[in-house]
């Protein structure tokens, strides 16, 4: 009798820590605690990581490692001739996470997709303004107000989006993380029990993960969504570890605390390639660092000055000095060699400090104000000291550059303002890899004010960007944003330095994980070696 | 010692008076504001932003939105976080214990070494031993605390693989925290290993974050101890023919740390600023990284809550060292 207790307790023993043991835990170093958990309400991709792509599913979604759409919680849609209306067919058996704070009594269906877009756009939504300071800020950016009359709910399977003008964009933005399914039942019983405020901090979705716990500015802890509808992830727990210095985060990938680590500072990226168990991924990034002239002040309203001042600067010089070992892709133009419609035939002024001066010397321009930022952004490390190299190279040609530094908020505040004078360092990464979201967001006359720093409206490029979005033809949309490149070759309104690549380390035990083009930072479909 | 106790509070409100304005302050005359900070890439249009700062009350008189944001804290009412939307004073909380934790542990290290580094280098005056240690507290005090917690990660934590390179715990361990406090909670879990995780995760914070503190408690020992060495009482005691060990531990030793207990105090100050530094070498969840990330996020309610409970803080450390001054000072009570 007391060998079998002994025996039986061995048993359970062993079964206790064989459980733990098979758990297999990924941890993803982060770069920043994520404001909340509500992925319409925040822009950052650190918050985005840890909410829309781990918890969250959308209608449509981005492949995997790539900016293609691929059907989502929609099987499938149709578009109509006008471009008007786009009716998605919903998946059925989807089921919303069951978590210790809800516990759904039915699946996913169109009632979940039209509360989530709704609540986005409805100011007499009690969710419009659920936290004191809640903004659809991803929703309004993309001008999802202006081109949406309406959801419309055909049957619990299908709906049906109704847009006020034809936007072929309309189906990458639909991706995008604003655009994550929440459940209405969950919503419905935040709304009976008045804790509104726990949807920003207690998330529910249908995503492969679902939200455990989070320790403020320490750690998110996840697991594998069990009902999962593509089915459970491999990996038992996703631990995210808030690691905001990049040093940090590189010496922990090292020394094994983390398996997977985001932007590696490229001063650190030589290191973590020399080391045999880490594997460091590389790709051009979705993304563009420039400068903007402000083409409506003299002298820079001038196409010529700004060319000339394009010619001046050395720019294989500058990128080497910017990015060092890390590496850039020189800019040619406005969008990445890895976009769609990319025009091969256009190339930025070569440098030419000789011909630069001369005509610098011809329009009397002998100064111009030149911004720079502290913040270190993807598409440039330092603003700081691509500005110094910028005057140097300003100062051969006989223009003496002020350099005004700033802080990255009022910088940024200073910089869109349409009578700023200059050239304004600035750089854009893209959201959903159509070209659209970098010339209309950039470029586009109505975003004087906003987001184009050049304050540039050019009637012929504005004609090709707003036909290009009326259309769902490739081929013709692909000839408009062509041609509106070399418009912008022509016109110079802004000094095209570069786009980056971008890192993600991974320790090689990590299978599975794929970088993406956008910038995310994904965790289904990866698997750890015991 | 009531009517001393009672003179020191009432120095207090006009100081809190003064601390609400400075918060308040501060972080309004850094430009740009939390909107702009929260829009992303994208930015926003005029009209929005005009609408946000209605919303979030930024468009009444800034008089007006301190005489609230004073209404509100006279409420206990300290605001919600911009960023995050969660209460303010709930987040403190959370996170205010893993400062406490690091800085207790930071003094409690200075403490031990610094008060019997300053007697030896004291008793040994002039020696190598003091040219040494007095030598080694100079460059302790002139560290500066980026380098040197790098420095320490870099040989202990990547080299050697002795300590963990940051955070409080390994993450394999998950409990519900109870005070907040790792080495207690870890205990309180009962899980194995738990605790040895804590303790070698404070090893490193702890040393840089004490450093500092260590340098002036030894040499300000040192000091005091030789200025009570030269007093008539001490000659006295060795005419008497007591034994070195007595002379110093027990006579000098006793005077000599008035001035230390004053100086330990003023460290809290010290300290807090340096976990600001530390917790971002080590990534340490407490309030000093939670503040800088609401500076840059202009995330007013945070930074003003922040300063105006620090401030509290080190107002009542230093009530706390005046008070146990004048216990063991009786003179001062006079003054």
């Amino acid at each position: 009798m007391k060998l079998m207790h002994t025996l039986l307790a061995a048993a359970a023993l062993t079964a206790v820590l064989g459980g733990s043991a098979y758990a297999k835990t990924l941890v993803y170093c982060s770069e920043a605690s994520p404001a909340n958990f509500d992925p319409a309400t925040t822009t950052g991709g650190n918050d985005l990581d840890a909410s829309s792509r781990t918890v969250f599913n959308r209608l449509v979604e981005f492949k995997h490692g790539s900016t293609e759409i691929e059907p989502g919680l929609a099987e499938s849609w149709d578009v109509s001739a006008d471009g008007l209306t786009y009716t998605f067919h919903l998946r059925k058996g989807v089921k919303f996470q069951t978590t210790d704070y809800f516990t759904p009594t039915r699946d996913f269906n169109a009632d979940d997709v039209l509360w989530s877009f709704n609540r986005q756009n409805d100011p007499t939504s009690p969710w419009a303004k659920y936290t004191e300071t809640t903004s659809y800020d991803y929703f309004q950016g993309m001008d999802m107000p202006k081109f949406t009359k309406e959801w419309k709910k055909v049957d619990d399977y299908t709906v049906q989006l109704i847009l006020t003008e034809p936007n072929s964009p309309m189906l990458a933005n639909l991706g995008m993380d604003f655009a994550s399914i929440f459940s209405a039942e969950y919503a419905a019983q935040l709304e009976k029990s008045g804790n509104l405020t726990d949807m920003s901090n207690k998330p529910v979705g249908t995503g492969p993960f679902q939200f455990v716990d989070y320790q403020l500015d320490s750690a998110i802890r996840f697991k594998a969504n069990p009902d999962y509808w593509k089915g459970k992830e491999k990996i038992d727990d996703l631990i995210f570890a808030i690691t905001p210095d990049a040093t940090t985060r590189a010496q922990k990938v090292q020394a094994g605390e983390c398996d997977v680590m985001a932007y590696p500072n490229p001063a650190d990226v030589g290191m973590l390639k020399a080391d045999a168990n880490l594997n460091v991924m590389e790709q051009a990034g979705l993304n563009v660092g420039y400068m903007s002239y402000n083409t409506t002040l003299a002298p820079l309203d001038n196409a010529d000055v700004r060319h000339a001042l394009n010619m001046a600067i050395d720019r294989d010089s500058l990128i080497k000095a910017l990015f060092q070992d890390a590496g850039a892709v020189k800019a040619e133009n406005l969008i990445p060699p890895t976009m769609w419609s990319w025009n091969k035939d256009v190339k930025t002024d070569a440098y030419d400090p000789a011909k630069a001066a001369e005509i610098l010397k011809a329009h009397n321009v002998t100064a111009i104000q030149l911004w720079a930022s502290d913040r270190v952004r993807p598409y440039n490390p330092n603003f700081a000291r691509a500005a110094e190299l910028i005057q140097a190279d300003w100062a051969k040609v006989g223009v003496t550059a002020t350099i005004t530094q700033m802080e990255w908020t009022p910088y940024r505040e200073a910089g869109k303002k349409p009578d700023r004078p200059g050239a304004f360092q600035i750089g854009w990464s893209g959201d959903n890899g159509d070209p659209d979201n970098f010339f209309a967001t950039l470029f586009a006359c109505s975003a004087i004010g906003v987001s184009n720093y050049s304050s540039w409206c050019n009637p012929a490029f504005e004609k090709d960007i707003q036909d290009a979005k009326g259309t769902a033809d490739m081929a013709k949309r692909t000839a408009l944003y062509e041609d509106a490149q070399a418009i912008f070759a022509k016109e110079a309104p802004a000094f095209l330095l570069a786009h980056s690549q971008v890192y993600f380390v991974a320790n090689k035990k990590v299978t599975g994980i794929v970088q993406d083009p956008l910038g995310m930072h994904r965790f289904d479909g990866t698997d750890v070696a015991e | 010692m009531l009517r001393f106790i009672l003179n020191r509070l009432a120095l207090i409100v006009p100081t809190l008076i003064g601390i609400t304005i400075c918060a308040f302050g501060f972080v309004r005359v850094l430009p740009g504001d939390p909107i702009l900070a929260l829009a992303g890439q994208h930015g926003v249009t005029a009209a929005r932003y005009e609408e946000l700062k209605v919303q979030f009350g930024f468009d009444k008189p800034l008089w007006e939105q301190y005489f609230r944001y004073i209404g509100n804290i006279l409420h206990g009412d300290f605001g919600q976080s911009i960023s995050t939307h969660s209460p303010v004073i709930g987040e403190f909380l959370k996170l205010f214990p893993a400062t406490l934790e690091l800085s207790l542990c930071a003094v409690i290290f200075a403490i031990v070494l610094g008060i019997p580094i300053g007697i030896i280098a004291a008793a040994r005056r002039g020696t190598w031993i003091d040219q040494g240690l007095m030598g080694t507290a100079l460059v302790g005090y002139s560290m500066p605390i980026f380098w040197w917690g790098l420095l320490l990660v870099i040989l202990f934590s990547t080299t050697l693989h002795w300590t963990p390179v940051s955070g409080r715990i390994d993450l394999q361990y998950f409990f519900k925290p109870v005070t907040g406090l790792m080495l207690i909670d870890s205990l309180l879990s009962g899980q194995k290993g738990a605790f040895q995780s804590a303790l070698s995760h404070l090893i490193l914070p702890t040393i840089v974050l004490g450093t500092i503190p260590l340098a002036v408690i030894a040499r300000q020992t040192r000091s005091a101890m030789l200025e009570v060495m030269g007093e008539d009482y001490v000659r006295t005691a060795r005419a008497k023919g007591l034994r070195q060990f007595r002379v110093v531990g027990i006579h000098a030793l006793r005077n000599a740390l008035i001035p230390v207990v004053t100086t330990i105090g003023l460290q809290v100050g010290v300290l807090l600023g340096g976990a600001i530094l530390t917790e971002s070498i080590f990534s340490w969840p407490g309030i000093g990284k939670w503040m800088v990330d609401s500076i840059y996020k202009r995330d007013y309610p945070v930074v003003q809550t922040g300063l105006l409970v620090i401030a509290l803080i080190v107002m009542a450390v230093n009530l706390i060292v005046d008070v146990l001054y004048a216990v063991i000072n009786p003179r001062i009570r006079v003054h």
